[in-house]
């Protein structure tokens, strides 16, 4: 659906997007991550043809958004950084101006204008002017935007940023509602979003991408992944000694009443560990927990490791 | 058909934000004051006692040189600053599609603005016979005047994000493109250089075709002149906007 070829982009001589390849079928729902000014905005902005790339190209449904960038764009709902759109008019002005661009006539028009508002929950402000509302709904006025011909790509950048918990939620609850018949990528700083919605993450770093893969998949990089944690009430002092002897534990580290065991073999860890506990009745184990990995552990390995030195 | 419907969304999209804000009101507002004062007052319309409309046609090049770049200054540095420009250009639409409807738009406005003054008219065929030939070509000739003006100031302000500097720079470029051919300035130069200077660079000027329309000549060659700066200005504004580094 979405094809992205070594896509670049220079501004004087600061290289912002640097050979970026990947692409998403449809069903897929794509996570862009990075540090602020790793390219994820300038790569949404070559996608969408908002700036021309400075060499590489991305193929939309088999349309080169540099060759042929209205059929391209066509295909298209963009939404993009800070939900830009025109404060004087209201809500349904706005979306009507869109649906006519976007080819939509008499009745129709009135129609797909209608449902839109409906399914973003703009009834109760669609005749105000948009510079009057609140940020959630002048968000949802250009997610309504992005959605108003049901484009079979989505791009989004930060779609929830600046909403509260709540909005929050109804807005992963409509991307993860719309993504079997879509393909979609959305970029974000917040880590549980990529957990909650994306069936795929793609960490960007100056400018090129650090790691591709499913959120469970980058979990794995993570050093806590198929950790156990201990908790007790008082520390024996064979546990320590004990936990270290096992061939498939790399580190163990102690805080107050709790021990972390770090694996050096993260299926083999558990059984260890469970047959040493076993054989130990008299540890006052109060809890285990095996930890699965944290996905901000591993995105600051790849971030912080690829940070320009100057920088630090 | 799909571009004359984009340009004609577009058109309408703007031609409703003027008027859905003071600016358009504002701005008709002080035009029809302002001309009203400069023609009655300054020109001394009654005293000269001649049914005809010089007086007021005198003053429509020196108001335009402060009024349409305020109007102009806007149009795309405003969708910068806001950054709408964004959801804008990402919208199947080309280029030259955004930039027509924008500038249709507020040609309009200018036009609406301008036959707004009228009452002048009807005055002045009240009091006398006048030359409607004249009048009509006057009419057409600040019309298409505005135009021009506009146009130079839709590329000043492709430039920026900065309204500010956009207004300068529109007032700066349509003052030279006044002055070079003002009979005044023109005499002054003609003393010193050569005269095919002076002739070559009054005809890139707005003011010998203005006044030819006030007489009610309608050449050709006027109207060629009035299209081809503003072909030329859309055109620049296109480029301009084609090659930006960022929002």
């Amino acid at each position: 659906m979405l094809k992205v070829n070594h896509l670049r982009k220079t501004f004087g001589p600061i290289q912002a997007v640097n050979d970026v390849s990947f692409h998403v079928e449809r069903g897929e729902v794509l996570g862009f991550l990075g540090p602020n000014g790793a390219g994820k905005t300038t790569t949404m902005r070559m996608i969408t043809g908002f700036l021309p790339p400075t060499s590489g190209t991305a193929i939309i449904t088999g349309h080169d958004i540099v060759r042929e960038p209205v059929p391209a764009k066509k295909q298209i709902g963009y939404l993009p950084e800070n939900a830009p759109v025109y404060s004087d008019m209201t809500v349904w002005n706005y979306l009507a101006f869109i649906a006519t661009i976007r080819g939509f006539t008499g009745c129709q028009r009135q129609e797909r204008v209608g449902k839109t508002i409906e399914l973003c929950r703009l009834e109760s402000v669609k005749h105000q002017a948009i510079g009057t509302l609140s940020k959630g709904y002048r968000q949802r006025t250009c997610f309504a935007q992005a959605l108003i011909h049901d484009p079979p790509i989505l791009i989004m950048d930060e779609p929830t940023d600046g909403l509260d918990p709540n909005q929050k939620h109804v807005v992963r609850m409509m991307i993860r509602d719309m993504a079997p018949q879509k393909a979609i990528v959305i970029s974000t700083h917040i880590l549980e979003e990529v957990e909650a919605v994306c069936t795929r993450a793609m960490v960007i770093c100056n400018g090129s991408i650090a790691a591709n893969g499913s959120p469970a998949d980058l979990k794995t990089k993570s050093r806590t992944y198929g950790a156990i944690e201990l908790t007790l009430s008082s520390m024996p002092g064979d546990l320590i000694s004990k936990l270290q002897q096992l061939p498939s534990a790399a580190k163990v580290e102690t805080r107050d009443h709790s021990v972390t065991i770090y694996p050096r073999d993260p299926k083999q860890l558990f059984p260890d560990v469970m047959g040493l506990v076993k054989a130990n009745s008299a540890w006052p184990l109060t809890g285990l927990k095996a930890l699965d990995g944290r996905l901000d552990d591993v995105f600051r390995n790849l971030t912080q490791a690829r940070e320009p030195a100057a920088t630090r | 058909m799909d571009s004359i419907r984009n340009i004609t969304a577009i058109t309408k999209r703007e031609l409703g934000s003027y008027f859905e804000s003071p600016v358009a009101y504002v701005f008709m507002v002080v035009f029809l004051v302002l001309i009203g004062f400069l023609t009655f007052f300054v020109s001394r319309f009654y005293e000269a006692g001649q049914a005809d409309l010089r007086p007021f046609f005198f003053w429509h090049p020196w108001m335009f040189l402060i009024l349409v770049p305020a109007v102009a200054m806007r149009l795309w540095a405003e969708e910068r600053r806001s950054g709408t420009i964004e959801t804008l250009l990402t919208l199947p639409i080309t280029m030259t599609q955004a930039t027509l409807g924008k500038f249709i738009a507020a040609w309009i406005f200018l036009a609406l603005a301008i036959l707004l003054t009228f009452p002048i008219v009807l005055t002045t065929a009240y009091l006398g016979a006048p030359d409607r030939g004249a009048i009509m070509g006057g009419y057409l000739g600040s019309v298409l005047l505005a135009g021009a003006y506009l146009s130079v100031g839709m590329l000043t302000s492709a430039f920026t994000r900065n309204q500010v500097i956009s207004f300068v720079l529109a007032v700066v470029i349509c003052l030279f493109l006044l002055l070079a051919g003002w009979p005044p300035v023109t005499d002054l130069v003609a003393r010193w250089a050569p005269d095919w200077l002076v002739q070559g660079v009054a005809a890139f000027s707005f003011m010998p075709h203005y006044e030819a329309f006030q007489k009610g000549v309608l050449d050709i060659r006027d109207f060629a002149y009035y299209f081809s700066i503003m072909i030329f200005m859309l055109f620049g504004t296109n480029l301009v906007l084609e090659n930006r580094k960022s929002a």
